[in-house]
């Protein structure tokens, strides 16, 4: 990065002192996709809790990957397997610095969040939850950390207890820690709500979990693209995030877990990779963390996860927390003054996303209508209905921003709405 | 604007802030509702039959413009009609909002070809077809709420 002035406060003298040293513009240049129109207007792309674009360094990473390592991993003695191995096993690494975790052994490669969680709720749950014992979790969680655990839930006569949320969208602790108890065994919990943006407070949460002996596992794919974490720091049992969403590939993720629970939970599919030995009597399973990883892994996707993490800590995740509060701070402020507007999640503590409604006109046709002035929201419930119906909303439209995100997309957002405003006038 | 001008015509905004027939129909021997997950739409048709004559027909429920304006304008298209004429109705109106059929249609489907538009926003066919899928299970008695996925 630069630290030449950069054109970010170069275009608004108000920008604060935290993004000195970063030239969102420049950053844009790296993301060949933004740089397109839609319907005829420069695309704004402010969909990035959904899913982010790919920067080139990480769609290099793959090509060269594909045109010089390509083989399957931990298989052949061949030059390419061996290169395509390093090249996997590194990104493992990658990751496991990304998290701060003590072992490389402790990165599980997963499709993304939504397996990780199904993969603990199906190991983890199925071997140690017995009827009339209960799981925590909380009024906003996305659908990915409800279903697996109501599954679960009716399968063994466990019992789904649900932590409320206040009118600002922030978790009620005191409820919480009335629900910990004896019966409790898991607690999952996103780190950032996808739906409101309302950042909990995830050490508390551990810290009183661990008071009562009950492990925790975070859903940290709204929150690993946009601060820091550091899962030794956090003390999480679980920590649990997508590839996609912070700038890499689709279809990987990453599951970190403790040693001491990896070790003694079974493995999640069976198949090659996952084993160290097969007869028909008895097959012994390989050890961590291929003992979670059946199959040929998604060797492409982890090596497009690990650029894209390398890429983050080259602009250093802390610079892009600065920007993109930033970009909220102002989307906030310019998005409530448009008259009908009605935020929904107005946490204390929050990042990355604005959902609101603009009463009475329906988020499809702001969807709609945004669409056709270049900019991408997203409408609807966002996976989240237990939280549409706590406010009371059928669906929200909801901007969520990303590291290559500016206040000028922020005022072409603004001027869309008040061009809703004028078709439904 | 032209091309948004084209969906949101304003027959669809009118009606989406005033939708007839918006009540619960108290006499209403047959009903049905309609759900699209997406976007969380959400309508109940009431409908009075008299043999195969559709005597009397309302709706309630929340959705967008679009699928609040079709609800409300099938309603009026098809009170008085025969089941088999509504049901003809709803095909030519499928064929006119998926762009399936360009010419003929418009005609028949009188105040119904405001939404020709739709066509051209193919991820709101489900919103304009929502009402009409609804009426269709209510005509043919079914239980079970209908979704669109």
């Amino acid at each position: 990065m630069t630290t030449a002035p950069n054109t970010y406060t170069e275009f608004r003298p108000v920008a604060t002192a935290a993004h000195h040293g970063y030239d969102v513009q420049r950053v844009r240049r790296d993301f060949p996709i933004l740089a397109q129109r839609v319907h005829g207007k420069p695309l704004v792309y402010l969909d990035n809790a959904a899913t982010t674009q790919k920067p080139q360094q990480v769609l290099e990473a793959i090509v060269r990957y594909y045109s010089e390592d390509n083989a399957n991993v931990h298989r052949g003695v061949h030059q390419l397997s061996e290169r395509a191995t390093e090249a996997y096993e590194r990104a493992r690494g990658i990751a496991q610095r990304f998290l701060n975790a003590a072992r490389p052994e402790e990165i599980i490669f997963v499709r993304g969040t939504t397996e990780a969680i199904n993969l603990i709720a199906q190991t983890y749950g199925r071997h140690s939850v017995v009827a009339g014992d209960e799981i925590i979790i909380t009024a906003m969680e996305h659908h990915s950390n409800i279903v697996p655990w109501q599954m679960l839930c009716e399968e063994k006569g466990a019992r789904l207890r649900v932590v409320p949320i206040n009118d600002r969208g922030e978790l009620i602790l005191e409820e919480y820690e009335k629900l910990l108890g004896p019966k409790t065994k898991l607690v999952a919990v996103g780190h950032v709500s996808n739906a409101l943006g309302t950042i909990n407070p995830v050490h508390r949460i551990v810290e009183l979990a661990h008071q009562q002996g009950v492990p925790v596992l975070v859903d940290g794919a709204q929150a690993a693209p946009r601060m820091k974490v550091d899962v030794r720091e956090l003390d999480a049992d679980f920590y649990a995030f997508s590839g996609h969403k912070i700038y890499g590939p689709t279809g990987i993720g990453v599951l970190y877990g403790k040693t001491s629970l990896l070790d003694v939970m079974p493995p999640y599919q069976g198949g090659g990779d996952m084993i160290s030995s097969v007869t028909f009597e008895k097959t012994l399973y390989n050890k961590l963390p291929h003992k979670f990883e059946a199959g040929t892994p998604h060797m492409e996707g982890a090596i497009g996860l690990g650029a894209a993490l390398e890429y983050v800590n080259r602009l250093g995740i802390e610079n892009i927390q600065a920007h993109e509060q930033d970009v909220l701070a102002y989307a906030t402020e310019q998005v409530a003054a448009v008259p009908g507007t009605r935020l929904i999640g107005t946490a204390r503590e929050k990042t990355g996303v604005l959902s609101f409604v603009l009463e009475p006109i329906h988020p499809h046709d702001i969807g709609t209508i945004l669409d056709q002035e270049g900019i991408a929201i997203r409408t609807g419930h966002h996976c989240a209905q237990p939280v549409m119906q706590r406010f009371g909303v059928p669906a929200t439209a909801r901007a969520s921003f990303g590291l290559y995100n500016t206040r000028e997309e922020v005022d072409a957002l603004v001027r869309g709405l008040n061009k809703v405003r004028e078709v439904f006038a | 604007m032209a091309d948004l001008r084209d969906l949101y015509q304003e027959v669809i905004l009118e009606h989406s802030k005033q939708p007839r027939n918006y009540f619960e129909l108290g006499d209403a021997n047959h009903q049905a509702e309609g759900y699209n997950p997406l976007c969380g739409d959400h309508f109940t048709v009431y409908l009075k039959m008299d043999g195969e004559k559709i005597q009397d027909v309302s709706f309630q429920g929340s959705g967008c413009a679009i699928s609040k304006a079709s609800a409300s304008m099938m309603t009026q298209s098809v009170k008085g009609k025969t089941l088999v004429e509504a049901e003809k109705i709803f095909e030519q109106f499928h064929k006119l909002v998926t762009g399936a059929e360009h010419n003929g249609t418009q005609e028949e489907l009188g105040k119904l070809a405001v939404f020709s538009g739709v066509s051209e926003f193919p991820v709101r066919v489900k919103c304009a077809t929502l009402a009409w899928h609804t009426l269709h299970a209510a005509l043919e008695g079914k239980q079970e709420a209908i979704s669109t996925e």
